[in-house]
């Protein structure tokens, strides 16, 4: 692995399976030691770009260098650079979790006087202190999920690639799995996980947004927020909601509204309303204002705007 | 290749057929089930060959006819027929294979000028069988008359054998009791380790598909040729233990004589099972769900290895191109290798040729597996 260069690089990566095109020229830089999160609904593409970028899919156009690597020529090497994990759960499940470590170290040539410090360390991240000896397929989701990840990292690769890891993991172990992610970026390790909760982003030093097998954004959390949301975002308590949304819709200065709950979000944009205009205006639509307020935007504000942007320009088209 | 990582595969798929112990157990019984069951079920000796009998004299001389027929063990009178439409109908109905007819006149005829017509009548849809048939038939027929000529000199006087006879001297080597077991039993061994051996690592591949380890597998840096070599591992155990129990039933239960020796057996052995584990896993490979992979390799393996190994069927009797079609017929050197050590006491030398054979078709399949494992998803 070079020492200076990104640790992910991508240039028009496309995947097509047969008139289906997974992943549309993608492209994508990622430094060393960040978290990158790809973002988007299920069937986005992301597990197809995660899969080409571990040489496990061959690209049907552009390329792809991990760790230096190119994927499609130099998979094997790409191989030796990497942990993954992929999104259904794989380890052996007529296997403990002390034989699946020892298995995988072995696959990995991790030195035979390191094994025993990573083995405990992996069973002792994963919490599986008192389960060594149990059958895989007995434990339970987080459990499974913590020793996929300790398997995966047993060779110390300096890149990680997590397909979805906390998909069906109760909350509780999913904040826990995020805390492991965290432990390992701070040791320097580049992480490159896929989510489709939303409230995960926040966790992510970086989040590529995917939806139809394009990048549709690509930034830290707070330059999304900023960015893409073209202006600023309120929360008004109204009634009635429907009427109040009518108008806003077709209003002057009014970028986006949309109902939140038992309330509105709008974002308004230079030009036209502003926060002070807001309630005189719906008041002359016989709409009764309780309250209005900034909020600062999650990120699935920016998401659901930027996806609804996305596909009605593709519809257009 | 890395042989850390040959050892790793072959740890996990150790404890894998270990913690699968019903799946063991099958890859061991049956091959002694099979066993029992071909090295019964198929012989060629034929005993007991259902006969009617129409004995249209009936008197002393022709019941002693007929009862030298039954006791010889090789016949057994299903029938005794009064009428010659009965013969049809008899064989229609698979009642006998064989009628012999008696002419009423049989007794005076023979007294009259010392020789006198038995017919035998032969169901021949079963060619195999009524071969087999007259053959025992002509050999009964020779005692007949070996004691007729007995009765003959001791009513006459004449002492000491009748002079200008001419008799064929046979000798028979290797299976001096002309049983066909000896000759079926080695052919079986090497058809029951070429069906078990194909199946035992026709499913490792497919499995780890279906159940989805490998996605985990392939992005590991774990080359196809360490996979293959890591999972035939255990296998090659299993198969060993397999053939012990199928040359050891061969040689103590069936007693088959064994005259060569250990070591022949065993390299000779080890070949073969390196091949069939071999074109098992090529097929998993191949086919990505255990099932389509099961049959496939029964398929494959049992049609050929029954018809044209040579084990029942001899080669030399083939036409030409069925006779060339054998050459990849794998099982079929195994059979020739079995036969020359058990029978003949065959050494490694004599061997050569069948030896080569295998190894060059183990070498050919190992090339192939390795290369139809990608490791890609797509």
């Amino acid at each position: 692995m070079n020492a200076t260069g990104p640790a992910v690089v991508a240039e028009g990566l496309t995947k097509r399976f047969r008139s289906f095109t997974a992943v549309d020229h993608l492209d994508l830089r990622i430094e060393k030691g960040e978290i990158a999160g790809f973002i988007g609904p299920n069937g986005a593409g992301k597990s197809t770009t995660i899969r080409m970028l571990c040489g496990l899919l061959r690209p049907s156009e552009g390329r792809a260098l991990v760790a230096g690597f190119d994927v499609g020529q130099q998979p094997e090497a790409v191989r030796e650079h990497i942990g993954y994990m992929s999104q259904k759960f794989s380890l052996y499940g007529d296997l403990t979790v002390r034989e699946n470590l020892r298995f995988f170290g072995g696959i990995y040539r991790v030195a035979r006087g390191e094994m025993g410090e990573r083995t405990r360390f992996a069973i002792t991240m994963a919490g599986l202190q008192e389960r060594e000896d149990a059958l895989v397929r007995t434990l339970a989701g987080g459990w499974k999920q913590r020793l996929a990840l300790g398997c995966a990292i047993l060779h110390r690769p300096p890149i990680l690639f997590l397909d979805e890891p906390t998909s069906g993991v109760e909350p509780e172990a999913r904040r826990r799995f995020w805390d492991l992610i965290h432990e390992l970026a701070a040791g320097g390790v580049t992480i490159l996980v896929s989510t489709h909760y939303m409230d995960e982003a926040e966790y992510c030093n970086r989040i590529a947004l995917i939806d139809r097998g394009r990048l549709v954004a690509l930034g830290t959390p707070g330059q999304l927020r900023s960015r893409h949301l073209g202006g600023e975002l309120f929360e008004i308590r109204c009634t009635p909601l429907g009427a109040a949304l009518h108008v806003l819709q077709g209003a002057a200065g009014v970028i986006d509204a949309a109902i939140f709950g038992d309330r509105l979000h709008v974002v308004l944009g230079p030009g036209g309303l502003d926060q002070a205009g807001l309630p005189g205006f719906l008041q002359e639509h016989g709409v009764s204002v309780q309250a209005v307020r900034t909020v600062t935007p999650s990120l699935e504000d920016v998401f659901v705007r930027l996806v609804s942007t996305h596909h009605g320009g593709q519809d257009s088209s | 290749m890395n042989i850390r990582r040959v050892f790793a595969m072959a740890y996990k798929e150790t404890l894998q057929i270990w913690r699968d112990p019903r799946s063991l157990a099958i890859a061991l019984l049956m091959p002694l089930m099979q066993m029992t069951l071909l090295g019964y079920g198929v012989s060629l000796d034929i005993k007991h060959v259902p006969v009617c009998v129409y004995d249209q004299e009936n008197n002393q001389q022709t019941r002693g006819i007929v009862e030298r027929l039954v006791s010889s063990g090789w016949f057994s009178i299903s029938r005794t027929l009064t009428r010659q439409t009965g013969i049809r109908r008899a064989m229609d109905r698979g009642e006998c294979i064989a009628a012999i007819v008696i002419p009423a006149n049989f007794s005076r005829e023979l007294a009259a000028t010392g020789s006198a017509p038995v017919q035998a009548i032969l169901d021949a849809t079963d060619v195999n069988t009524t071969n087999i048939a007259i053959g025992y038939l002509q050999g009964v027929v020779a005692q007949i008359n070996a004691a007729l000529d007995a009765q003959w000199a001791e009513a006459h006087g004449v002492k000491g054998s009748l002079a200008g006879q001419v008799e064929l001297a046979q000798s028979t080597w290797f299976n001096e009791t002309l049983d066909s077991r000896n000759f079926i039993i080695p052919g079986v061994v090497a058809v029951i380790l070429a069906l078990v051996g194909a199946q035992l690592t026709s499913l490792t591949i497919a499995r780890e598909w279906e159940r989805g380890t490998m996605e985990q597998l392939i992005s590991t840096p774990v080359t196809a040729l360490e996979v293959m070599l890591g999972k035939l591992v255990p296998y090659f155990a299993v198969g060993l233990i397999d053939a012990v129990f199928c040359l050891a039933s061969a040689a103590w239960w069936f007693r088959v004589p064994f005259r060569g020796n250990i070591i022949t057996l065993f390299v000779t052995t080890a070949l073969f099972i390196l091949v069939v584990l071999d074109i098992g896993y090529l097929i998993s490979v191949r086919i990505r769900s255990q099932l389509g992979a099961s049959q496939v390799a029964l398929l494959i393996t049992l049609l050929p290895t029954t018809l044209l190994s040579g084990y029942t069927f001899p080669i030399d009797q083939m036409p030409a191109p069925i006779r060339a079609l054998t050459l990849i017929v794998y099982p079929r050197y195994y059979v020739t290798i079995l036969r020359a050590i058990f029978l003949k006491g065959s050494g490694l030398a004599d061997l050569w040729a069948p030896s080569l054979g295998l190894l060059a078709y183990a070498v050919i399949v190992i090339w192939l597996a390795a290369r139809a494992f990608q490791k890609r998803l797509d």
